[in-house]
């Protein structure tokens, strides 16, 4: 970007200097370093380094039976964990071929979607903090505390969730839960227009976010983003309409994408996919009211971990219990990708079997790691504020970046 | 323009490259193929590049271990047409002893860190790469402990010995 000369550190002539960003700032919300050659406040060259917290979940995932990777996968984006728990369950039900019967699929949009608020709602938040707007975030972790407790009322888990089985879901919702979602879908819509209304059309956030870190679609597509930070760029690629799972063909929605790319689209499309996520829990809550009520798992004994009073007092489940526990299921050996929409993007499980009781090989198709390798190229000639802001509008967490 | 599905590409690749790829497979709808390191830069330029194909955005690259087989380490790219929304799937497989392999970054950017991250794991040199380092390991580290040789846990560990659990 910049034709910056660059001089040793002992050079007389140099007068840049090093700034090292993270890995623990507090602008940077997540274990993130940077280090940055500044001329002044303007960023000349940064490099990224992650790992910090690494955990080898790829690793850890061939030596687990099928069911005991979801706790893995809950740290992966731990803002949104029910998207990925999901994303593990229909992985290894594509894998297995199991049909989940459409109540099941609703139940899980309605808990996908709700997590993708609770998301959004983070990042939206943050990014209002980052330009110096407290009040907002304050409003918004309101009812992301909200959503917690529909969690809480489902599994009983608040940020790693845990939620479901391969197969379905471990219990149904109760009534509380539901009237919980209901009360959510009343009440949220007034506190999110009002956030609405001290952001969008305020004069200060405009300028303060329009224009920054602006992408066009061509490089966003060579980077392999995805997500909303590529619809705001213009794409409308989302993997719920491309590969609809869990029945989201069902649902009418409208996919948002903005025109420039810079950290205001960003900020729009997240707060119109909200508007939508909130479209589709709607039209889940009725169309589950069609459905046989009290269908929460797809009929498959031999995949679905039992109930556990079903365990001591039926003999079938004692044996299902006993074989998927001890990972004497028989699974076809082959490979699969499945992808879902995340928070952030494409999250992609590609997954290897060979028949035995964990996967050959299960690698995370990450949508942080791979939004994040721009963030250093992009941030050379900007601005130190403007790239902090733009950080927290990639909104990379930093457990899905390092897996 | 006419819809791609499998059967047109197979043809389309076959017509291309003929006995360079593998016979295809179509595990769950995705068409799957393997081809040689001297092929796979022409592969994958072709699929990005051709007017019919538009494989423009590369979804994926990991590596897989197979210390029994002859070429042992495989790479495997996930690359999906947004034009057409169909995905391919590549695999190329090196000899464990000298896992060498073009760069694909120089078509696609978001290559970089995907290989700096099968590097790390599995040891797979891309040659042309513009800054293959460990991305998520530490830089010290001598072994690529994704590779199956490598158990999860190191065995001389001196902190979970069982008679600190009572066992």
């Amino acid at each position: 970007m910049m034709n910056h000369p660059v001089f040793t550190d002992n050079d007389p002539q140099k007068e840049t200097h090093t700034l090292n960003l993270g890995p623990t700032h507090p602008a940077t919300h997540g274990v993130f370093q940077n280090v940055l050659e500044m001329d002044g406040e303007r960023i000349v060259s940064g490099v990224s380094t992650i790992g910090y917290i690494h955990r080898a979940f790829e690793k850890i995932a061939e030596h687990r039976p099928f069911y005991q990777i979801t706790p893995l996968t809950d740290r992966l984006n731990y803002c949104s964990s029910p998207i990925n728990n999901m994303g593990w369950h229909m992985t290894v039900e594509k894998l297995l071929d199991i049909q989940t019967p459409k109540r099941v699929d609703y139940m899980r949009v309605i808990i996908m979607e709700l997590a993708r608020i609770s998301d959004h709602l983070i990042c939206n938040g943050i990014l209002g903090v980052d330009t110096g707007a407290f009040t907002g975030f304050l409003y918004l972790m309101e009812e992301r505390e909200h959503i917690y407790e529909i969690y809480e009322e489902i599994c009983g888990a608040r940020l790693t969730t845990n939620i479901g089985r391969i197969g379905g879901f471990e219990r149904d919702f109760n009534d509380i839960a539901f009237a919980k979602i209901r009360k959510f879908l009343k009440n949220f819509p007034p506190i999110m227009k009002e956030f609405e209304a001290l952001f969008n059309r305020n004069r200060i956030f405009i300028e303060r976010t329009s224009g920054v870190a602006a992408v066009d679609p061509e490089t966003a597509l060579n980077y392999s983003w995805s997500g909303p930070i590529l619809r705001a760029t213009g794409v409308d690629y989302d993997v719920r309409v491309n590969e609809p799972y869990a029945s989201y063909q069902d649902f009418d929605f409208e996919i948002p994408v903005g025109t420039t790319g810079d950290v205001y689209d960003r900020f729009i499309v997240r707060n119109e996919e909200i508007w939508q996520s909130l479209r589709i829990i709607e039209q889940a809550l009725e169309k589950i009211e069609k459905e046989p009520k009290g269908v929460f798992h797809a009929e498959v004994p031999e995949f679905y971990l039992p109930a556990k009073e079903d365990v001591y007092n039926n003999m079938e489940a004692l044996i299902y219990h006993f074989k998927i526990v001890m990972g004497e299921i028989e699974t076809p050996k082959t490979e699969v990708y499945h992808a879902v929409e995340g928070g952030n993007g494409e999250l992609g499980f590609y997954l290897v079997n060979d028949g035995g009781r964990s996967p050959y090989r299960l690698h995370f198709r990450r949508p942080s790691f791979i939004n994040y390798q721009m963030y250093a190229p992009m941030s050379s000639g900007m601005l130190l504020s403007d790239a902090i802001i733009n950080m927290s509008s990639l909104n990379v967490i930093a457990g899905e970046l390092d897996a | 323009m006419e819809k791609l599905t499998n059967p047109s590409l197979i043809q389309k690749l076959t017509a291309r490259f003929a006995d360079q790829i593998s016979v295809p497979a179509e595990p769950y709808g995705l068409l799957t193929f393997e081809t040689g390191k001297d092929t796979i830069t022409e592969v994958l330029k072709f699929l990005k590049e051709d007017k019919d194909l538009q494989f423009n955005y590369l979804t994926d690259i990991t590596g897989i271990h197979y210390p029994e087989k002859e070429l042992a380490i495989g790479v495997i790219y996930h690359l999906h047409s947004l034009r057409h929304n169909i995905r391919v799937r590549i695999k190329v497989f090196l000899p464990a002893d000298k896992p060498v392999i073009p760069t694909a970054s120089n078509l696609w950017k978001g290559a970089n860190w995907m290989e700096r991250e099968t590097y790390d794991f599995f040891g797979i040199q891309f040659e042309g790469h513009p800054d293959l380092r460990r991305i998520l390991n530490v830089d010290e580290m001598t072994v690529f402990p994704m590779r199956r040789e490598y158990p999860l846990e190191d065995p001389n560990r001196v902190d979970k010995k069982d008679y600190f659990f009572g066992r």
